[in-house]
């Protein structure tokens, strides 16, 4: 199908583009790629009557590497970091989960912070994000403020961005050197969006032992200690995890969540990369 | 209406557009480029993967508004592209095609495995395929003659 009509901005800097989504009183959407709004308008589930396109915006380009961690633009492309083009504070978990993304020409295009902010529950980056617990930094009328990952997805395509406000950048903080992460996503075909996800990251340096469970009804569930789960499979620890994730025992869901929580977590002991 | 400028095929052009037309549906209906196939018009199909800044994108999810500045080629600007007339020629001898409907997308998708992907081995390219959907050919064909390509430009390499 074609979109319904809409009017289109194409602005130059991020004062002007929050000041337009702030003028089109709730009837705007903020777009990048339009990876996953294109679809939407395209299907008529999204019929924004103004689309504020963020694409020009070169400061949503950048990255910098700030030593204790990465602070990604939020216009980055899934094939620039694919491609290793901006700095990996992951030991490769983002490139490894952003080559995965749909399918290369969707890459190309799609952006992290567009991502983001659809908030589909079963994409790659709002469960990443989540289990680095990075740094959301939105910038609105008043200015800019950060929120945690873990806290910015509301539910299903939902988030705590205002009308008026969009996210600017990305800040996630650099793994230690002995860190080991999993990531495994459950698809019948591969590029498709993912029927369930697991991840675990485990970083003797800072502490953190942390897992996901994902492409669930709303935000990924975080286990916020996961060592239950890292230091030998614990079956009553997975099954209070899976059902605070939402899911209901015996429905196909839970078990494939299950199993991916499962193939996470064996997954882990294999070198950082060498997940499939 | 909004005015756009971007270059299409090598060629400047200035048009006016409005904001809801795709970039597939500009080329097909205001170009007369008919080469870029409409499939599922949801990003899914990868019938109308064109070439946009020298990278394979899909044309129905990118609005032709939004193409600003951008360099736009479509499989019509291919005639010459040496990778393009070796794949031609190996989709010909491999079966690779049987109606030709997702020929044009493919066409772009196996141009950038072989540009991009040198060392492409037959679980990869079938990976890479993967956003691009034919129902004639099993994929068989497909992935023998990207392979054929990506074997002919090795040789010529170590020739």
């Amino acid at each position: 199908m074609k979109a319904a009509a809409f009017d289109y901005h194409g602005p130059a800097t991020v004062a002007e583009a929050v000041a337009l989504l702030r003028e089109s009183d709730g009837m705007g959407k903020a777009v990048a790629g339009s990876q996953s709004l294109g679809p939407m308008m395209n299907l008529r589930l999204a019929q924004p009557t103004q689309l504020v396109d963020l694409r020009f915006l070169g400061e949503l380009r950048e990255c910098r590497d700030e030593g204790a961690a990465v602070l990604f633009g939020a216009g980055v492309t899934h094939a620039a970091i694919e491609d290793g083009k901006v700095p990996d504070p992951s030991l490769g978990l983002m490139p490894h989960v952003a080559g995965r993304i749909a399918y290369r020409a969707v890459r190309n295009r799609g952006t992290l912070g567009g991502s983001l902010a659809h908030a589909d529950p079963a994409a790659d980056w709002v469960n990443v994000m989540a289990l680095l617990d990075a740094e959301l930094i939105l910038a609105g009328p008043d200015g800019e403020r950060s929120v945690r990952a873990g806290e910015f997805m509301l539910g299903a395509f939902t988030t705590v961005l205002a009308e008026d406000e969009i996210i600017k950048a990305v800040r996630v903080r650099r793994l230690g050197p002995a860190a080991r992460w999993s990531y495994y996503k459950f698809n019948r075909k591969t590029g498709e969006f993912a029927e369930a996800i697991a991840a675990f990251v485990d970083d003797p340096e800072s502490g953190v032992r942390r897992a996901i469970v994902g492409a669930v009804d709303g935000a990924p569930y975080v286990i916020e200690d996961a060592s239950a789960l890292i230091d030998g499979w614990s079956d009553p620890a997975a099954a209070s995890a899976l059902q605070a994730a939402g899911l209901v025992p015996g429905s196909y869901e839970y078990q494939v969540h299950r199993v991916a929580l499962r193939r996470a977590a064996e997954r882990l002991s294999r070198p950082n990369g060498a997940q499939q | 209406m909004k005015q756009v400028n971007l270059t299409v095929n090598g060629k400047a052009v200035s048009a006016l557009v409005e904001p809801r037309t795709h970039l597939a549906d500009f080329l097909r209906e205001q170009r007369l480029l008919t080469g870029t196939n409409i499939g599922c018009e949801q990003g899914v199909c990868g019938a109308c993967t064109l070439m946009v800044d020298g990278v394979p994108t899909r044309s129905c999810i990118v609005y032709a508004v939004a193409c600003e500045g951008a360099e736009v080629r479509s499989i019509e600007d291919f005639d010459h592209d040496p990778v393009m007339t070796q794949l031609r020629a190996a989709f010909s001898a491999e079966h690779a095609l049987q109606c030709g409907y997702c020929t044009p997308g493919m066409l772009a998708t196996a141009r950038d495995i072989v540009t991009r992907l040198p060392d492409a081995d037959e679980e990869r390219i079938r990976q890479e395929l993967s956003g691009n959907l034919c129902r004639c050919t099993g994929y068989v064909g497909l992935v023998r003659a990207i392979s054929r390509v990506l074997d002919e430009r090795r040789n010529l390499a170590v020739a």
